[in-house]
């Protein structure tokens, strides 16, 4: 690794090993290489305001990508997620008469909604998931939109304090989400279900055989990614102090893709890193603060992240390839 | 050559096979044509029921508003029909609009050229990489998404320099009538009948499709699979590339804030037009219907006035979801087993 | 025009090495132009790695392709295919969704002027080209839209129509109808009359005597046979593809077989499966197995067994027919349906019907007993490990730990990773799909050890397996299918490789595949 010839000079064996090492620790690498940068060049890095607003930005993807890294784990993708997040904007403010927690539930239940809407089309009717989750994507997505047409101000003190308040100084929004990066990495690593999530990605027609209820855990799976959608959905209105269903959300599942990918989950399915996914949801984070810190422009940003999208499938393609 | 091979499929008796190849025909004059029929029911009950609808300019500013997205499509529709997708196309749109605008001060030419370059290599590219590493095409594109996105604010000082088209022989490509409609529209139907021909009259276009049925017999018969998949995202790159083009000169400028989101509204028209996302089958008349069809229903909703635009997207969305799920049951009941 | 003697396409001392695997050795191989010369060997015989040697798919290690009377290579199909190779596998290698003009005609498509396709004509040629094989069908419409029969007329008219010199027939007659195959004969004795040298690879030994007139048989890779097809003795063939010396059957002792399997079996069968049907591929099968007995399926490649399998486990549509384990019907046709009644099925495919590769062997274990290791559904480690530790130990299972990936496990030890699997379901029935094939001696010698404990302890176990002492030595009884139906069951002292020879060959061919159940739609409800 110290030298400079590229990788396709390698010989064959070295590069597998290089490749696999880079699939199980790049990512954290790459994290704690920035970090450190960070800490020599970046004025006022280590300040803890800008650890905050680092974090809170980042909230949502991270929620967003736990579910993402379920549904890629079965080798599907959810791109309806967005417009999830939109739609459980929408209906959060919609039921806040009725006071807090039932509106969260109504958004939650719209969000698990949509999901088992496209996880019935993927399990059911056999419809490629990226195809099935496309027309949600552009129907909920107009469904918010016609519910809350414009944004939307709310006053409700409990939701804006779900936004805004702390413990021990760390945001309730960051809590969250850390709480369920660990139920998330419970459920993958510790539950029946979790582990027939995992062996269904990794060879259907064996799973199928050994008996494995296939097609109900892959709509659980894509109900799972709309209710932490929904969520994230609800998270992001409360900080705003607005429902913004028109933007709120938008592209966030290609951040979220972009997350699982970097974080060395496998496209191919069969395998879900869900603390690496964590990990390559702050990477981006980290990588487009620092370049705008930095005063690179934000164009930087999206062309590196596109090389390292690219560079992340080919490494774990290379795996799966064997 | 194994003891489980399960045999893949059987002929039904004499009777059942002619109900069945009546379903079949039935099924396929729906995928093909579908998309017509329900824009013709459209634009009759449209007309009935609203004055403005059935105008002359009201037909223009239809025509006129999809034939940009018509282009885009055009390329998708082969990209589809080969089994892929490209997610690229709304940037590869808004940085075409922003170079032509660029070039548009070295004349019409050079405005011309210089987006066709940048994003037929972009394409090009995009499928090599397919190709070559067998990367799956919606990941491939989703980077050329973001990157040309970036490339895009890079040459524009992250968007804050808009170049305005000087070029007046560039800008009548885009603003020019003839007939009552503008020559976008001309460009978009030649070119339409050019792919109609290439898709359907070319060893190119049948590669296309074999290549989407089944790339394993493809490549058993002879087909030349790399070749084939490259052309065809770069004949995605070009269209998309083309059509910014166009629109910046119709607008006399390049506007960056462009096509975010617009592959979306491609793919949705050209599965509505009958293509199969699984690759394989398609045409290019039914992506021109499903184009038209999303533009006919935008205007119908724009129209009626408590309707918000949003409107237009749930339709769209659940018009998707029907006709994905009609194509699922269709090539169900079209295997004969 | 006859056979000619020079060689049209030769293979000379031609040696193909796979990673672990010598796949043919020093095997020669010659067809003559208007000659019908047949290829025939078990599984792993090396066949279809000699086709695709041919066919430009794989290169040969060592040895010399020789094609009209030079030396030839073909770096890739399209390669063979352009100097004249033409090839139809058993499964229709055609674009289904084109239309049968297109796909026929597809890179050779008619032009105009223009340059541009010209679809009348093409529809045209189309036809014509058709019409010498029986193949009335609308050339526009989607090739899916045709039978099976059909589709593999239009692969063979394409075939044959790209000017080819050598025909390579895969299989061709596995989806036909009697009256299919009788135009297919047709066509290839026209094909030997203008010259062209067919290649014609089946199970079927009645076809080859047909229309074959030299047969090649393979045999682990190496040249087994080669000679005139008459003469030939049908028992002879046979012997010579299954390896089986007919002086030497008696002489045995090789595989780990210890118990006494000539006892019969008494008491209510635990699993019993009646009339199993399914088009062209099982003809009221009808098989029951009792418990501690092991209950061989005999017959040649591509007779049914594996479907057999497959249907009494659900994962295979039936069109009619029943299971019923223990004594009650199955309900609904599911895998899980039969797992939950107790049935178990190691699949004869470990890679893709078996192991998930990427998981651990502890976790591959599990798999389907998860449930019942897990409280809550959380699953308890303490319990797993338990179950783990006792099948690594019980079976024997080589592994540097638990956590180890399958996918990095020896083929014997991955299939008693899938044994365990079952066997901690806690089956009454085991249906074991080829259960040795690809393993090492060791581990096989274990294996077979290993089903003769469990049907000492009580489980009913179907075995099928193409290795006939494993089959003659394991099991107290034998079925013996063929094309798709029963032909012969042996028990007691009949159950030897000789009777299952014989019990293959006896049936003679020419009394027609009796009954399709199409014919007979009555049948269905014969069991109700």
């Amino acid at each position: 690794m110290t030298d400079t010839t590229t990788t396709a000079a390698l010989p064959r064996v070295d590069r597998a090993r290089l490749f696999t090492w880079l699939q199980e620790y790049g990512v954290y690498a790459a994290v704690l290489t920035l970090l450190l940068l960070n800490v020599l060049f970046t004025p006022r890095f280590l300040e803890v305001a800008n650890f905050r607003t680092q974090l809170l930005q980042v909230t949502p993807i991270v929620i967003v990508s736990l579910g993402m890294a379920l549904v890629i784990g079965t080798q599907g993708i959810d791109l309806s997620v967005g417009s999830v997040m939109a739609l459980s904007a929408a209906m959060v403010v919609l039921y806040l008469g009725y006071g807090v927690l039932p509106a969260l539930l109504v958004a939650l239940v719209a969000g698990a909604a949509v999901g088992a809407a496209g996880g019935s089309l993927v399990a059911y009717v056999g419809v490629q998931p990226i195809v099935a989750t496309l027309a949600l994507l552009v129907g909920v997505r107009g469904l918010a939109n016609v519910l809350v047409p414009q944004l939307m101000e709310f006053r409700n003190p409990d939701l804006i304090a779900l936004g805004s308040s702390s413990l021990a100084g760390v945001p309730i929004i960051v809590i969250i989400a850390a709480a369920l990066t660990l139920v998330m990495a419970f459920l993958v690593r510790r539950t029946t279900f979790g582990r027939q999530v995992v062996a269904i990605g990794g060879n259907r027609t064996a799973s199928e055989l050994s008996g494995l209820p296939v097609k109900r855990v892959l709509l659980t799976v894509y109900m799972i990614s709309g209710v932490l959608a929904a969520l994230a959905g609800v998270l992001a209105t409360a900080r705003l102090q607005a429902s913004d269903p028109t933007s709120l959300g938008l592209f966030i599942e290609l951040s979220a893709i972009t997350a699982v990918v970097v974080g060395g989950t496998p496209l191919a399915g069969g395998r879900i890193r869900v603390l690496s996914t964590v990990m390559g949801a702050l990477l981006m984070q980290l990588l487009s603060a620092t370049l705008i810190k930095h005063n690179l422009p934000q164009s930087w940003t999206q062309m590196v992240q596109a090389v390292i999208i690219l560079a992340a499938v080919y490494v774990t393609r290379e795996r799966g390839a064997r | 050559m194994t003891d489980s091979k399960v045999f893949p499929a059987h002929k039904v008796p004499a009777v059942r096979a002619a109900g069945a190849a009546r379903r079949e025909h039935v099924g396929r004059l729906l995928q093909q044509h579908g998309a017509l029929i329900v824009l013709v029911a459209v634009v009759i009950v449209g007309s009935f029921a609203f004055d403005f609808f059935a105008t002359a300019g009201n037909a223009a500013s239809v025509v006129v508003s999809s034939s940009f997205l018509a282009v885009i499509a055009l390329g998708m529709t082969f990209v589809i029909i080969s089994g892929g997708i490209d997610l690229s196309v709304g940037s590869l749109f808004a940085l075409g609009g922003v170079l032509a605008a660029y070039g548009s001060q070295a004349g019409v030419v050079v405005a011309l050229l210089l987006p066709l370059t940048v994003c037929g290599t972009v394409g090009l590219v995009q499928g090599l990489i397919i190709a070559r590493t067998g990367m799956a095409p919606f990941i491939v594109t989703l980077a050329g998404l973001l990157g040309v996105r970036g490339l895009m604010l890079a040459i524009s000082d992250e968007g804050a320099t808009t170049y305005l088209v000087k070029d007046t022989a560039f800008a009548r490509l885009g603003q020019g009538e003839l007939f009552g409609l503008t020559y976008p529209v001309y460009i978009a139907a030649v070119l339409a009948l050019l792919c109609m021909l290439l898709l359907q009259r070319t060893g190119f276009g049948q590669n296309v499709f074999a290549i989407g049925g089944s790339e394993h017999a493809a490549s058993l018969m002879g087909v030349p699979v790399v070749r084939t998949k490259v052309l065809v995202y770069l004949m995605s790159g070009l269209l998309a590339g083309l059509a910014g083009a166009l629109n910046a000169a119709r607008l006399s400028s390049g506007v960056t804030i462009l096509g975010i989101g617009l592959e979306l509204d491609v793919i949705a028209a050209v599965v509505i037009g009958g293509t199969l996302l699984t690759g394989g089958a398609g045409s290019v008349t039914g992506t021109v219907s499903g184009v038209l069809l999303l533009g006919v229903i935008q205007s119908l909703i724009n129209q009626v006035g408590d309707l918000t635009s949003s409107f237009q997207q749930v339709v769209s969305g659940g018009f998707l979801a029907l006709v994905v799920i009609a194509q699922r049951l269709l090539s169900k009941a079209q295997r004969i087993t | 025009m006859g056979a000619s003697d020079e060689p049209v396409l030769e293979a000379r001392n031609v040696t193909k090495r796979f990673p672990g695997v010598l796949a043919l050795d020093d095997v020669s191989f010659a067809v003559r132009p208007g000659e019908v010369h047949a290829l025939v060997g078990e599984n792993g015989a090396g066949k279809s790695t000699l086709i695709k040697i041919f066919t430009g798919v794989h290169q040969p290690d060592g040895g010399e392709l020789r094609y009209g009377g030079g030396p030839a290579a073909f770096a890739t199909p399209m390669e063979a295919q352009r100097s004249g190779i033409s090839t139809i596998y058993q499964e229709v290698n055609l674009v289904p969704m084109m239309s049968v003009a297109r796909n026929l005609l597809l890179g050779r498509e008619p032009r105009n002027r223009l340059g541009v396709i010209d679809a009348t004509r093409m529809y045209g040629e189309a036809e014509r080209a058709l019409a010498g094989y029986g193949v009335k069908a609308d050339v526009r419409r989607p090739l899916r839209t045709l039978g099976m029969g059909a589709q593999q007329m239009v692969a063979l008219a394409r075939a044959i129509s790209i000017d080819a010199r050598v025909v390579i027939m895969d299989e061709p007659t596995s989806s036909l109808e009697p009256r299919e195959v009788e135009t297919l004969f047709g066509v290839i004795r026209r094909l030997r009359d203008d010259g062209i040298a067919v290649i014609y690879v089946s199970h079927r030994l009645d076809e080859l005597y047909q229309v074959c007139d030299r047969v090649t048989v393979l045999r682990d890779g190496r040249l087994a046979h080669n000679g005139p097809m008459a003469g030939l003795a049908r028992l002879q063939l046979i012997s010579l593809m299954l390896g089986r010396d007919l002086n030497e059957v008696r002489a045995s002792g090789a595989t780990r077989f210890s118990r006494d399997h000539d006892a019969i079996a008494t008491g209510e069968p635990v699993i019993e499966a009646r009339g199993l049907t399914r088009r062209h591929v099982l003809r009221e099968v009808s098989v029951s197995v009792r418990p501690g007995e092991v209950v061989g399926l005999g017959g040649l490649l591509g007779a049914g067994r594996s479907e057999t399998a497959k249907a009494i486990m659900g994962a295979l549509p039936l069109d009619s027919g029943e299971v019923i384990v223990a004594g009650l019907p199955l309900r609904r046709r599911s895998t899980a349906t039969a797992i939950r009644a107790g049935v178990s099925l190691l699949p004869e495919d470990r890679k893709a019907e078996g192991i998930i590769p990427n998981l651990s062997v502890r976790e591959n274990i599990v798999l389907a007993s998860l449930p019942h290791l897990a409280r809550g559904g959380v699953v308890s480690d303490a319990r797993i490990d338990e179950v783990v530790d006792a099948f690594i130990r019980k079976l024997r299972i080589k592994a540097s730990s638990p956590h180890q990936k399958v996918s990095e496990l020896s083929g014997g030890n991955q299939q008693k990773v899938l044994l365990a699997r079952w066997l901690a379901m806690r089956p009454k029935v085991l249906l074991l799909d080829e259960p040795t094939r690809g393993i090492d001696v060791g581990a096989k010698a274990e294996v077979q050890a290993l089903i003769d404990e469990l049907a000492e302890e009580g489980l009913g176990v179907l075995l099928i397996s193409s290795d006939l002492e494993e089959l003659a030595e394991g099991s107290d009884r034998i079925i013996v299918l063929r094309e798709g139906a029963v032909v012969g069951e042996l028990s007691g002292a009949d159950v030897t490789e000789e009777g299952i020879m014989a019990s293959i060959a006896d049936h003679s061919p020419s009394a027609p595949p009796s009954t399709t159940p199409a014919d007979h739609p009555s049948r269905a409800e014969a069991h109700d």
